[in-house]
Parts: structure tokens; C-alpha cells; sequence
């Protein structure tokens, strides 16, 4: 086991690259690892569809409910499609000279060069593989690929809940994929490929809280400021159509939760183990929290506040599942829930704007009281080499911070211009008659319950 | 004939339903129903907790003959009161007709089984 020290005078230098660790061991397959990360994978593709289509189904009216599936199905297929395009050479390449730590070059579409015998070059985060056999990860490029694929596709998936039930189609799909362009990838590629800035610094982000769900959160805002209220939004909730429905999609979305989280070492070992308790308590710990003050506030606990709260604490574990132990998931549990809760329930009614299903709420403000939670409750007695504020290290809450700010700044910035662009070219706004129609007739020709036997 | 429309609370639905069982109303259809108005009932969303006036409630519509319209009101109204404002409203109409597919019979006597 390689020393703290060590280990940091290693991250400092960025001996991070494959050809400069090769010589310590020779790295090669680990079934275990891969067979781990296979399943992982087809979790987190479980979490866009069907858990988050049907959690987000299931909350708005009856009208939009397939408009919403149907956003959530072809973002898998079409940024699936443009993830092994050119979007997981942008987002994990590296590029030469000045823009290589904002963002990867082209080497990589449709995956050029990469063979089925060819070894992950990332280990995210992972200082145990560092420390044992070199930087070089234990399982195929090729499966490191379908694993990333998937947070990009749930990434733009999860701003579907701030701009349903008033968005076109069409205007709604060229706006992902530009987002996932020019959005995802740089702000993926600062925070994980190894020549990030982000990384260099130190940023920790174990399974995407800035690069999922701050990023996410924060278009989701945009969108919902920019494209303006529904036209029978009375500044409060409108109630969800099936709550069944909200609990399948929210159930789901846990139990995808683990091969996000507990899949993000890249391996099968103790730190996918604390990833996978950490990820569980955090979210049982958010979910009754939520329930109790739902208990208290509105004198009954809800389904609909249940469900809200788990996937607030889940969103809140997701940067710090490498990093923190059990004290840290109750904490974080505890915490984001309260936060989301007084948002959601409090300042958004006050502030008036229509975040439809609280993508911001829960994703946007659960990414950054994670990511700060990180920078604090970070503890070395999970992996040696990353410390928070309240073990001493005051840096890595400053880290974050900028993390945070910079990620929040991007997306902020990156997703005015693209809906501006996108309104222009095409249109966004569904039109008032579409929208007291429904987006499912309107935009899809369906409906959900039909009146046939 | 008439046709007799009630409102009531879906809560009082099993009650109503053994009481006209129980007057020997032999078949009525119902259906559940969302009124709006000026009553409205507290809702919480998310924590949020706001005024709602969709207020849910079941319809029933029965068509009795002549002779049995007021042991069916008043079986309905027996079983349906709360005393609490929202126990619903009993609406009386005129039948024109009643026709049995099956075997073409009009009138009332198309309403009920002869034994």
C-alpha cells in the first residue's frame, strides 16, 4: 500500500498516463472486475429507462405522460448513438496544447483504434488500482465506453423534468444533442479524462454529482426560466397523474443507483462494496427524512414526498460514495434532504418559476450539497489519499467549490446560448393549443390510455 | 319513471349500497366524479401545501319506477349523511321511456324482473 503522500506527490505530477506506470506491473482482464461492470452498466441503462421515464411519467398529467417516456427512449438510442460518434472522444480524449484540459479531440470517433484486447486507460478516482498496479484500469476500453455511455445518456435525460408538459419534440431533441455536444462532454472531460482541469486540481466527483447532476440541475433552470411557465401554472404543484407509477420509476432509479455508484471504481472490491452501503443508507437516511418532515409540515407522509427524498439522497452520495464512509451517507442523507425539501416546498413557490418536475430542486441543488459534502466529509479511512475540511484538509472544500462554481457557470451560460440557437432555428415552445391538448396527442399521435378494449 | 342522480361521498358508497340493496333497488350504475367550485380541500405536493377545489365524489344513476322513488331517496339519504357540508345532492328526473333489448317489452316493466 503506497502512503498518502506518495500517492498525492503522484496525482500532483500527473503520472496518471499508461505508458508512464506500465513498467510497475503489467496490468491485464480482471474477469471479476468486468464481469462487475458489465451489470453496472445495464443498471444505470435501467435508470433512464424505464426508472427515470416512468418516475417523471408518473408525475405529470395524464396528457404528457408518453410525451415524456418517449423523451427519455430516444435520448438512450440517439445519445448512445452520438456518444460512440464522437462524444466519448470529446468527452475522454485527449487533444493537443491549449484546449486538451477543457475538452478531448476526435481521435476516437466511432471509436478508431480501439480494440477488443485493449485495456481501460481510466480508473476514476480510484487510488487502490493506483497504488497495486498502475494507473491503468482492469477491465476493457471497450466496456469503459458502454459504462460512460450511459451517464451520458441519463445526464440530459434528468432536464426533462424542469421543461415537460410545454416543449416541442423537435425542438426538444436537437436541443439535447446539442447540449450533450457542447454541455456533457467538456464539462465530463474536465472532471474525469486525465488531463482535465478539473481532475488536475483534485476535484472529486466519484460518479458524476457536478458532471450528471449539477450540470443537469442547472440546465434544467435555464430551460424552465427560458421557456416560461405552463399556461395553467398557479405557482404551485400540479399533482402527478399516476403516483403507482412515480414508485416503480423512483424504486428503479435505486436499484440502478447501484451500478452507478458502486460501477464508478471500475472494479469489484471494498470500495465498490462502501460505494454500493454508502449509496443505500444515504438514500434510505434522504427518504425518511423527507417522509418526517412531510409528516410533521403537512401533518401526512407522502408517496410522492418518499420517493423525493430518496432520490435527493441519492444524488447527494453520488460525488462522495468513494470517499466517505457510513457517518458521512447518514450526514449527507440527512442534510440534502432538508435542503431539497425547503426548495422545492418553500423557495420555489416563493420564486414563482415553473420547474415542472423539480429537476433543479432535487438534481440540481442535491449534485451541490453533495459536491460540497464531498470537499468536507471526505475521510481517508476509506481511501488514503483524499481528505475533506472536516479531516483537515480545507483545499479539497475550495476544490470543490470551484468545481462547483465552474460546472454551474458552463452549463448556465452553455444552455442560454444553445436554447436561444434552438428557439431560433426551430422553436421550443409548444404552442397554447398543444398544450391544453396534450403533448402526447400532439406531438406523438397517442395517447396513453386509450378508450379501446 | 324517474331517473334519481345522487352525489355522494365515495366513503359512504358501501353504506348506500346495502341500503338500496336493502330497499330492493335491484341495479344501478355508478361512476366516480370531479366537481369544482367554491369548497375547496387542503393538498400537499412535494411539501408544498396548497388550497385544491377539484373535489372527488361517486354519481350513482338509478331508474325506478313511480312507486319507488322515495324509498330509494330516502334509502340514500339514510345512508349517505354525515351532517358535514359535502354529503352530496339527490337530482330527480322525468324517463320518458324504457325499452328491454332482449325482448322488446316497454315501460316500467322493462325496469325491474317480473318473478
Amino acid at each position: 500500500m503506497i502512503s498518502a503522500t506518495a500517492l498525492l506527490a503522484l496525482f500532483s505530477t500527473g503520472a496518471f498516463a499508461q505508458s508512464s506506470v506500465a513498467t510497475v506491473a503489467t496490468p491485464c482482464v480482471d474477469s471479476g472486475d468486468t464481469a462487475w461492470i458489465i451489470m453496472a452498466t445495464a443498471l444505470i441503462l435501467l435508470m433512464t429507462i424505464p426508472g427515470l421515464a416512468l418516475f417523471y411519467g408518473g408525475l405529470v398529467r395524464r396528457k404528457n405522460v408518453l410525451n415524456v417516456l418517449m423523451q427519455c427512449f430516444i435520448i438512450t438510442a440517439v445519445i448512445s448513438i452520438e456518444w460512440v460518434v464522437c462524444g466519448y472522444s470529446l468527452a475522454f480524449g485527449s487533444s493537443k496544447g491549449f484546449l486538451a484540459p477543457f475538452i478531448g479531440n476526435f481521435d476516437w470517433a466511432f471509436l478508431n483504434g480501439i480494440g477488443l484486447n485493449d485495456l481501460c486507460p481510466y480508473f476514476i478516482s480510484h487510488s487502490q488500482v493506483t497504488a497495486d498496479s498502475g494507473a491503468i484500469g482492469t477491465i476493457p476500453h471497450l466496456l469503459f465506453i458502454m459504462f460512460q455511455c450511459m451517464f451520458a445518456v441519463i445526464t440530459p435525460a434528468l432536464i426533462i423534468g424542469a421543461f415537460s408538459e410545454r416543449i416541442k419534440f423537435k425542438g426538444f431533441l436537437v436541443f439535447t444533442i446539442l447540449w450533450s455536444l457542447f454541455i456533457y462532454n467538456p464539462v465530463a472531460h474536465w472532471v474525469w479524462s486525465s488531463d482535465g482541469w478539473l481532475f488536475k486540481m483534485g476535484a472529486l466527483d466519484f460518479a458524476g454529482g457536478t458532471v450528471v447532476h449539477i450540470n443537469a440541475g442547472i440546465a434544467a433552470i435555464v430551460m424552465a426560466l427560458m421557456l416560461g411557465k405552463r399556461r395553467d401554472y398557479k405557482g404551485h404543484a400540479i399533482p402527478p397523474h399516476n403516483i403507482t407509477l412515480v414508485v416503480i420509476g423512483a424504486a428503479l432509479l435505486w436499484f440502478g443507483w447501484f451500478g452507478f455508484n458502486a460501477g464508478s471504481g471500475l472494479a469489484a472490491d471494498g470500495l465498490a462494496a462502501n460505494a454500493l452501503m454508502v449509496t443505500h443508507i444515504a438514500a434510505a437516511t434522504a427518504a425518511l427524512t423527507w417522509a418526517l418532515l412531510d409528516w410533521f409540515i403537512g401533518k401526512k407522509p407522502t408517496v410522492v414526498g418518499i420517493c423525493t427524498g430518496a432520490v435527493a439522497g441519492l444524488v447527494a452520495i453520488t460525488p462522495a460514495a468513494g470517499f466517505v464512509g457510513v457517518t458521512g451517507a447518514l450526514l449527507i442523507g440527512v442534510i440534502v434532504s432538508v435542503i431539497c425539501f425547503v426548495m422545492v416546498a418553500y423557495v420555489k413557490p416563493k420564486l414563482g418559476y415553473d420547474d415542472a418536475l423539480d429537476a433543479f430542486g432535487v438534481h440540481g441543488i442535491g449534485g451541490m450539497v453533495g459536491a460540497i459534502l464531498t470537499g468536507i466529509l471526505a475521510t481517508p479511512a476509506i481511501q488514503a489519499a483524499y481528505s475533506g475540511a472536516a479531516y483537515g484538509n480545507i483545499r479539497q472544500l475550495a476544490v470543490q467549490l470551484i468545481a462547483v462554481g465552474a460546472t454551474m457557470a458552463y452549463s448556465g451560460i452553455g444552455t442560454f446560448l444553445l436554447f436561444k440557437i434552438t428557439e431560433r432555428l426551430i422553436g421550443l415552445r409548444a404552442t397554447d393549443k398543444e398544450e391544453a391538448v396534450g403533448l402526447d396527442e400532439t406531438q406523438h399521435g397517442e395517447t396513453a390510455y386509450t378508450a379501446f378494449d | 319513471m324517474k331517473k334519481i342522480e345522487a352525489v355522494i361521498r365515495k366513503s359512504k358508497f358501501e353504506e348506500v349500497k346495502q341500503a338500496l340493496y336493502d330497499a330492493g333497488i335491484e341495479w344501478f350504475s355508478y361512476w366516480d366524479i370531479t366537481g369544482l367550485g367554491k369548497s375547496t380541500e387542503g393538498q400537499v405536493v412535494r411539501g408544498q401545501i396548497f388550497q385544491s377545489n377539484y373535489i372527488q365524489r361517486r354519481m350513482l344513476s338509478i331508474i325506478v319506477r313511480d312507486i319507488n322513488v322515495e324509498k330509494t331517496i330516502n334509502a340514500i339519504i339514510g345512508a349517505a349523511r354525515t351532517g358535514d357540508t359535502g354529503d352530496g345532492k339527490i337530482f330527480v328526473s322525468d324517463i320518458e321511456q324504457t325499452y328491454r333489448i332482449r325482448t322488446g317489452e316497454t315501460g316500467p316493466e322493462a325496469l325491474y324482473n317480473k318473478e
